[in-house]
């Protein structure tokens, strides 16, 4: 089996999934039934992405398991996503800080891999790379919102992105798996995506009226696996189903 | 949010010509009822433009008026175009 190719595979499909199942918490809990539906389009999109990440990495395998042994027979150390897409959704702000530091790097990330060497990684990402500029877009329009709004929705973003801050430093880590996936052409130096990362980061705080977080330390682990406890709550509510009546259809 | 104001949301379909009236919503503003209508109006492939409109700023005709407004129209059969001879080659009218 092609390890680094499957283990790049389960990076990209299980940062989606995760995230979309974080996303889906919201599914008729948002603020307005406008907004309601506008973030669960978000988390089916996602959800679409992984499918696509996950039947690849199944295939690579060779083993037997679909995208759907991936996602709901996997316990939590064999999860490859970043520790900022498992985080709680917690308030709006917290949801919408969590939404575009992955975004911004999401977008950044697909641009790369859409001239991928592995032909089928490059058609994922073009296609997702289209979603993933409108979250992009909504993302950035909500942290304007909320930053730049009333007293109180300033303070909660501040707090927020504060809060996040240190989970966005794995996005642009690379370890053996990244750089073995690098010199074939497979994904991009991820390191390199850095510098335009922030620059988004630093223009939209800049017109949401929002400070920069200056810390420097940044957690990390999930690329590897060992995840932060709040991934296993996810699990447990995203894989109950499978794991109490396996093999169940709908 | 009970105080974002209603708009209306007109979608001009794949092969439409017109924009034709779907639906209402509320948002903050412009940028964000055309955002919401996207994602509220054209989940299935309707659309290739959207326009959106405030509700308030729509003057509609008064349902009591519909007599005099409408039913003198009714039996003057001379307003279609139906009395005339239309020549072979002439396809579309």
């Amino acid at each position: 089996m092609d390890n680094v190719l499957f283990e790049y595979l389960l990076r990209s499909g299980d940062n989606c999934l995760i995230l979309s199942q974080r996303l889906s918490e919201w599914c008729g809990h948002g603020p307005v039934l406008e907004e309601d539906i506008a973030l669960t389009n978000v988390a089916l999109d996602l959800l679409g992405q992984a499918r696509f990440w996950l039947s690849y990495a199944g295939e690579v395998e060779d083993a037997g398991r679909d995208e759907d042994k991936l996602a709901f027979l996997r316990d939590t150390r064999d999860f490859r996503n970043v520790l900022l897409v498992e985080q709680p959704s917690g308030d709006y702000a917290h949801t919408t800080a969590r939404q575009f530091y992955f975004d911004a790097w999401h977008y950044l990330a697909l641009g790369e891999l859409s001239h991928s060497s592995d032909g089928r990684i490059a058609a994922i990402a073009e296609k997702a790379r289209k979603e993933a500029a409108y979250h992009l877009e909504r993302s950035v329009d909500w942290i304007i919102r909320l930053g730049d709004g009333t007293e109180e929705s300033h303070h909660r973003m501040q707090c927020a992105a504060d809060a996040l801050w240190m989970y966005t430093g794995e996005l642009f880590e690379m370890d053996e798996i990244d750089r073995a996936a690098e010199e074939r052409g497979i994904g991009p130096n991820l390191t390199a995506l850095r510098a335009p990362w922030r620059v988004q980061v630093e223009r939209t705080f800049a017109e949401a009226t929002l400070q920069v977080p200056a810390g420097q330390w940044m957690q990390r682990g999930g690329k590897r696996g060992v995840h932060t406890e709040k991934l296993g709550y996810v699990l447990a509510e995203m894989q109950f189903l499978q794991r109490a009546y396996p093999g169940s259809q709908w | 949010m009970s105080d974002w104001p209603l708009w209306e949301v007109f979608i001009r379909s794949q092969h439409g010509l017109a924009h034709k009236h779907v639906g209402s919503l509320h948002a903050p503003d412009a940028e964000m009822a055309i955002k919401n209508a996207r994602d509220v109006y054209t989940r299935r492939n309707e659309g290739v433009s959207i326009w959106v409109v405030r509700s308030s700023d729509i003057t509609a005709s008064s349902p009591g008026d519909k007599e005099p407004l409408f039913d003198p129209a009714n039996s003057k059969v001379y307003r279609y175009p139906a009395f005339y001879e239309v020549p072979k080659e002439i396809k579309n009218i």
